[in-house]
């Protein structure tokens, strides 16, 4: 089976001259189309970056990136967002729902980019919903939801368009340890259930065993324990 | 856009200064072109109803109904011209009227005919009018015996028409010995002789070009200045003068919409801005986006302006008589037209904003 993720030698660079930054240096990592990875690091050390890059919201300074089979090291921004809409699910840290849509339509809102609607995206929402604990809640608002209620919309609204490969950025960081433990658990089934590939950045190393395995990053320097497994 | 219209209808009050603004704009805008409609409307009347391609003036004039003469020599010279099927005379005395039970005296303007106008029967008989609907404002009603100006002329009404005034002043249709006859008791300064008039108008024969009709009734006549129908509407005193102010005043107040709904957006677009990179992350385009707030700036304007025109359309119902305001259909329809454009056109203003809007910062 094809990877969910492929990085090839990936560096990315901010600013230029002696402002210039490298977020990433010669990073490679390949993600199974069923695996779970964790990202840990210290600040500012090139953890979202990495993400943004394998989710198609940045392009790398040079290197490779294939998401889904498709390389998009060099996508116009118009396919990238292609690739976003159909490929990719991201679960953000901070705005992350649409305040003035109630749960469900913030799940349906995935499918209505896309230009589809109907029967089959509202089940899905409702199943999804369902799944994680928010049968009762479709209809609220995000203001009328608890700060894990609307991380729990946010992972369903992640696979609403069943992407390939599902990024989380800090999902739990808002969260106490028992409701992270809680939303991990959730991710972990849900994208198990799935069999979709997730890579999901943590600060906190008491989450990483939801995964199976750990990759950390130093200065942009991705550190991967079991590289026989990235293939 | 499906996202922008739910936001409309789920957070109204977020719009509801833009909706505020514009429906104070959308009602100025409406007010001010009714009273150029209706200043327009209400001055030229009597000369829009005359079925007539050609109105010759005498060239002394300067193209003024009231300065003008022409004798029955001059007449006959202008029947004579190649092109010219008919020729009727017509003449304006400008007076005031007193209203039988009334205090406030009428504006009416005595209009003498010859040849029939649309809407307008044929002369009546010696010392009778057809009156300007307007009038009945001023309490003038059917039978009635208004006597005309300080020599109080008796002119009795009997009918009314439609759309025949002429500068502001209500219309009294007469036939010409009676409009001489109210010249002479109440202008003695400037009498008219019998078969003088003050215009001739002219109906050519079919396939005729109007202005050069003209070109060859003044060659023939050497001392008269004459005017195609269009011409002759924006001859009368101030009409051209009227129009421009009030068409800058127009354009200012649009550029005005274009403004407001430009800053509006600017600053919902700032406001905005996380939520935009959010929705980019998860594949909105931003076309998709943008499509969403063209739509908002164009239901804003189509609020406002149902609002705004609703209160127009109210006040011109009740306002006073004597205020030309006169609401048209058709510039109802233009008017929102240009106003939702307007409001398009500010929208549009953010849409380099818009497409800016990197969704990479929905995860930094
Ligand atoms: N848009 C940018 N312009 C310039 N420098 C940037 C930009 N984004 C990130 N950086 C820099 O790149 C480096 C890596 O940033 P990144 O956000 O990937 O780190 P991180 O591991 O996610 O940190 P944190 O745990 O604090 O979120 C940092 O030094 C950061 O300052
Ligand atoms: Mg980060």
């Amino acid at each position: 089976m094809t990877n969910a993720l492929e990085l090839h030698d990936i560096t990315k660079t901010y600013g230029e001259g002696d402002n210039m930054i490298t977020a990433l240096a010669s990073a490679t990592l390949a993600v199974a189309s069923d695996e779970m990875i964790a990202l840990i690091g210290p600040s500012g050390s090139g953890k979202t970056t990495l993400l943004s890059i394998a989710g198609g919201l940045l392009s790398p300074s040079s290197g490779q990136v294939i998401v889904g089979g498709k390389d998009i090291s060099h996508a116009s921004p118009s396919e990238l967002t292609e690739v976003r809409r159909s490929t990719v699910g991201f679960v953000f840290q901070s705005v992350n729902l649409v305040p003035f849509l109630t749960a469900r339509e913030n799940l349906l809102l995935v499918d209505e980019l896309r230009g589809s609607r109907g029967k089959q995206s509202r089940d899905r929402a409702d199943r999804l919903l369902d799944e994680l604990g928010l049968a009762k809640r479709l209809n609220n608002l995000p203001s009328q939801l608890s700060g894990g209620e609307r991380q729990r919309v946010a992972i369903g609204r992640a696979l609403m368009n069943e992407p390939a490969l599902v990024l989380f950025d800090e999902p739990t960081s808002a969260l106490d340890t028992h409701l992270g433990e809680q939303v991990m658990e959730l991710i972990q089934s849900e994208v198990k259930g799935r069999g979709t590939a997730a890579i999901i950045i943590t600060h906190d190393r008491r989450m990483t065993h939801w995964c199976d395995r750990t990759v950390t990053i130093l200065d942009g320097h991705l550190q991967t324990d079991e590289l026989a497994t990235a293939g | 856009m499906k996202l922008a219209w739910t936001e409309l209808r789920r957070r109204p009050g977020k719009f509801g200064v833009a909706v505020l603004t514009l429906t104070v704009l959308a009602a100025l805008l409406l007010f001010i072109a009714g009273l150029l409609d209706g200043l327009f409307l209400g001055s030229t009347g009597a000369i829009r109803s005359q079925r007539a391609d050609v109105f010759v003036f005498s060239d002394s004039s300067r193209e003024s109904f009231l300065r003008s003469t022409i004798t029955p020599e001059t007449r006959a010279v202008i029947a004579g011209v190649d092109g010219v099927q008919a020729v009727g005379g017509m003449s304006v005395t400008l007076l005031g009227a007193v209203v039988p039970g009334e205090t406030d005296l009428a504006d009416v303007a005595v209009i003498g005919y010859e040849l029939q106008p649309n809407g307008i029967p044929l002369p009546p008989k010696p010392g009778q009018a057809y009156a300007d609907e307007r009038l009945k404002g001023f309490g003038v009603g059917l039978g009635d015996s208004l006597l005309v100006g300080p020599a109080k002329t008796p002119i009795t009404v009997i009918g009314f028409v439609k759309d025949s005034n002429f500068q502001l002043q209500g219309g009294l249709w007469v036939q010409p010995a009676t409009s001489r006859q109210v010249q002479n008791q109440n202008r003695p300064d400037s009498p008219v002789a019998d078969g003088d008039f003050q215009v001739m108008l002219v109906q050519s024969k079919p396939g005729q070009d109007a202005g050069q009709l003209a070109d060859r009734i003044d060659a023939a006549t050497e001392a008269t200045s004459s005017l195609t129908k269009a011409e002759a509407e924006n001859s009368l005193p101030g009409t051209k003068e009227q129009r421009s102010t009030f068409n800058a005043i127009l354009a200012t107040t649009y550029l005005v919409v274009v403004v407001i709904v430009a800053l509006f957006f600017a600053l919902l677009t700032l406001e905005r801005t996380p939520l935009y990179g959010m929705l980019k992350a998860i594949g909105a385009s931003s076309r998709q986006l943008f499509a969403g707030v063209v739509l908002q700036a164009i239901i804003i304007a189509t609020v406002a302006f149902a609002i705004g025109g609703g209160l127009v359309a109210v006040f011109s119902a009740v306002a006073p008589p004597k205020l030309p305001l006169q609401v048209q259909p058709s510039r109802m329809v233009t008017s929102y037209l240009i106003l939702a454009v307007c409001s398009m056109i500010g929208s549009l203003l953010s849409l380099r904003r818009v497409s800016r809007i990197d969704p990479a910062q929905a995860i930094g």
